[in-house]
């Protein structure tokens, strides 16, 4: 914990100095600063290594993905180029691990050749897309819904409160398995070719969809503690319009587990959008995609080419502890009290 | 009491409902051939007129429903191409692509996902809140860290990939573990445990390490509470204290949200089901997404809806029971 007075800002700076002076005289000489509560989360994120770690991690990540056609041109080898003159008569590649080499850095794809290394990358760069569009699509949801939800109260609340229990009652993933393959068909005929952006988009509208409960939940629980305090009150007074009130005063006010539920709810989208393309339902050929790497990989797990399944199945483990360990950190750095 | 059981019985009701009608027109109103998308992959012009045909989907959309909603409670016959079929009640819809009522596809799905889920929830009940109590109770020690770090890690692998390298380690590296296989329980139990092993273990891992956080939390907060202080100021023992005060109270939220993981589960372990390759109704239905067999898919959706709702209402039931503030709140 910090031992800065963490009330200094809704004090005026002068009377809390004096404060400070008479209470510790020989800190007296010492100049004090005054800090917001997000520089006092600055100052604890900087000082807690896990999230140092964890932050590099996720920066190298999202570098990747952002660069993946920049490495893919210094690399020299495109995520579709098939090197099927490397595998041998079973589909395995030569070499070992994988056929892991100097020009192949993480081996090529059993069966079809690929290179697994641009694969990856460029199966990275799909996953976050998705992972970020949803999360930030069901956050602003959940934050709408919630803070509407919240601070009309009355039958609003009742039918919005109602909605929520209803979407959760929804089995969320043998959901997502029908509604994908049937937006699909409503929108394009029998045998016609789904682009990829497509059904890209139609992965985060079902997340976003499904993904927005919980946010709409504890922002309401914000709100309904939020909206009674004097600062509204005299706001409400003083003839403020409700938008006013909801996002210039009671929004700023919970922007912190806004910020946390956000953080935590990426690694939540990374592991469900490659859970969907697992079973072959998510993102299809020849978009490339990480869920669908481990899934091939699992097809040949029983041979002796399992770096095939354990190279992209890492990924996906490392992004999702990275993410998780992050929102973790962040969420700590917020609220010291929640650290036990 | 019977007040409140009768009002949450009703939402229930009403939310089962709302979801039937949801999910019926997904599949019957939204894809432009809602007899195509019944009908299957390959599927010829003049079996997607018998279909049409069979299912009356020449009728309006509230008939199609009640139809359907009347096959579910008395069950209802379907005319396949002159072949009269019993789809006697619950008649959750007919699959014209494998030719049977979907119930009967459920019907041998269903043990395989909840032999899966019954002892997967063994494992992580006991060794997650186990190892979450212990944590809490030894907060701070190396114990605890320990504990708390590991269950960060398996909290964030998935089915797919810690399931895989166990897959890998226990079966095919070293084969200390047979390729998981489904033996009913009254067939052979030995066989039918050792065949569950690997997806109870892994699936038991990745939820002790929720359960754990959960737990050791809980715990923690319920440690600090002011009863558990009068216990100790009463100069009961810690093992009293910590066992019949404060285990107690900290154990019952934990039991409500394994209650409801209980009923999301059921519907199907999709992803543990595909990746050892087990046909519970997950996989089935992932299957039948592939296959274009959608009446078994919306049978599935219905079917792990109910669960999801039935097991909602039975842990409200029960903390009403423990907690009078619930039902008279």
């Amino acid at each position: 914990m910090s031992n800065t007075p963490a009330t200094a800002d809704s004090r005026s700076p002068g009377t809390e100095d004096t404060a400070v002076a008479v209470l510790q005289p020989d800190t007296a000489a010492k100049a004090f600063v005054g800090r917001s509560p997000g520089q006092l989360a600055w100052i604890r994120l900087k000082r807690d290594r896990t999230a140092f770690a964890s932050f590099i991690t996720v920066l190298f990540f999202i570098l990747i993905s952002l660069l993946a056609p920049l490495i893919s041109k210094l690399y020299g080898i495109t995520a579709t180029e098939g090197f099927s003159e490397k595998l041998n008569y079973q589909g395995l590649p030569t070499g070992y691990l994988g056929g892991i080499s100097g020009e192949h850095w993480l081996g090529l794809e059993a069966g079809i050749g690929r290179d697994l290394f641009m694969q990856l990358i460029f199966g990275m760069r799909t996953s976050l897309v998705i992972a970020f569009l949803s999360a930030i699509i069901s956050i602003v949801l959940g934050v709408v819904l919630g803070i509407v939800s919240g601070y009309f109260g009355g039958w609003v609340d009742q039918a919005l409160t109602w909605f929520t229990d209803f979407m959760l009652a929804f089995p969320f993933l043998v959901f997502a398995l029908a509604i994908i393959p049937i937006i699909n068909t409503a929108a394009y005929d029998v045998g016609e070719e789904v682009p990829g952006t497509f059904r890209v988009s139609v992965i985060i509208g079902v997340f976003a969809l499904f993904g927005w409960m919980t946010t709409a939940r504890l922002v309401r629980g914000q709100i309904l503690s939020l909206r009674e305090r004097e600062y509204v009150e005299a706001a409400r007074a003083a003839g403020a319009s409700s938008t006013h009130i909801l996002f210039k005063q009671l929004l700023p006010n919970i922007w912190a587990p806004i910020l946390v539920s956000f953080s935590l709810a990426l690694p939540g989208f990374i592991a469900a959008e490659a859970a969907l393309s697992f079973l072959n339902i998510g993102v299809v050929e020849p978009t490339p995609d990480l869920g669908r790497l481990v899934y091939y990989g699992r097809q040949w797990l029983g041979t002796p080419d399992w770096a095939y399944f354990l190279i992209p199945a890492s990924a996906v483990f490392i992004a999702v502890l990275a993410f998780n360990l992050l929102g973790d950190s962040l969420r700590d750095a917020l609220d010291p009290k929640s650290s036990k | 009491m019977l007040r409140f059981l009768i009002k949450r019985l009703l939402l229930a009701a009403t939310t089962l409902v709302a979801i039937s009608i949801v999910t019926f027109l997904l599949f019957f109103a939204v894809p432009s051939s809602p007899a195509w998308t019944q009908c299957g992959r390959n599927c010829s012009p003049e079996r997607i007129a018998q279909v049409e045909q069979s299912l009356g989907l020449d009728q309006p959309i509230t008939k199609q429903y009640t139809d359907f909603v009347k096959g579910v409670f008395v069950g209802r016959t379907i005319d396949d191409a002159g072949t009269i079929r019993e789809c006697t009640a619950p008649c959750l819809g007919y699959s014209f692509r494998s030719k049977e009522p979907v119930t009967d596809t459920i019907e041998r799905s269903l043990p395989v996902t909840i032999s899966i889920v019954a002892g997967a929830m063994v494992v992580f009940l006991t060794v997650g809140i186990g190892l979450g109590m212990l944590a809490a109770l030894k907060k701070g020690t190396v114990f605890d860290r320990v504990a708390i770090g590991a269950s960060v890690g398996f909290a964030s692998t998935q089915t797919y990939t810690l399931g895989g390298v166990l897959l890998l380690l226990l079966v095919y590296s070293t084969g200390i573990l047979p390729n998981p296989h489904y033996t009913p329980l009254t067939e052979n139990p030995l066989d039918w445990a050792g065949g569950m092993l690997l997806p109870w273990i892994t699936l038991g891992l990745i939820n002790s390490a929720l359960y754990a956080r959960l737990s050791r939390a809980q715990m923690i907060e319920t440690l600090q509470e002011d009863f558990v202080r009068t216990a100790r100021a009463k100069g009961l023992s810690p093992r009293v204290v910590n066992r019949r005060h404060a285990l107690r109270a900290a154990i019952t939220p934990i039991i409500t949200i394994a209650g409801v993981d209980l009923g999301a589960y059921l519907g199907g372990v999709v992803i543990t089901e595909s990746v050892f390759s087990l046909n519970g109704i997950g996989r089935e239905a992932a299957q039948a997404v592939s296959d274009l067999n959608l009446p078994l898919v919306m049978a599935t959706v219905l079917l792990a809806a109910f669960f999801i709702v039935a097991m909602n209402i039975i842990v409200d039931m029960l903390y009403a029971v423990i907690d009078p503030r619930v039902r008279l709140g």
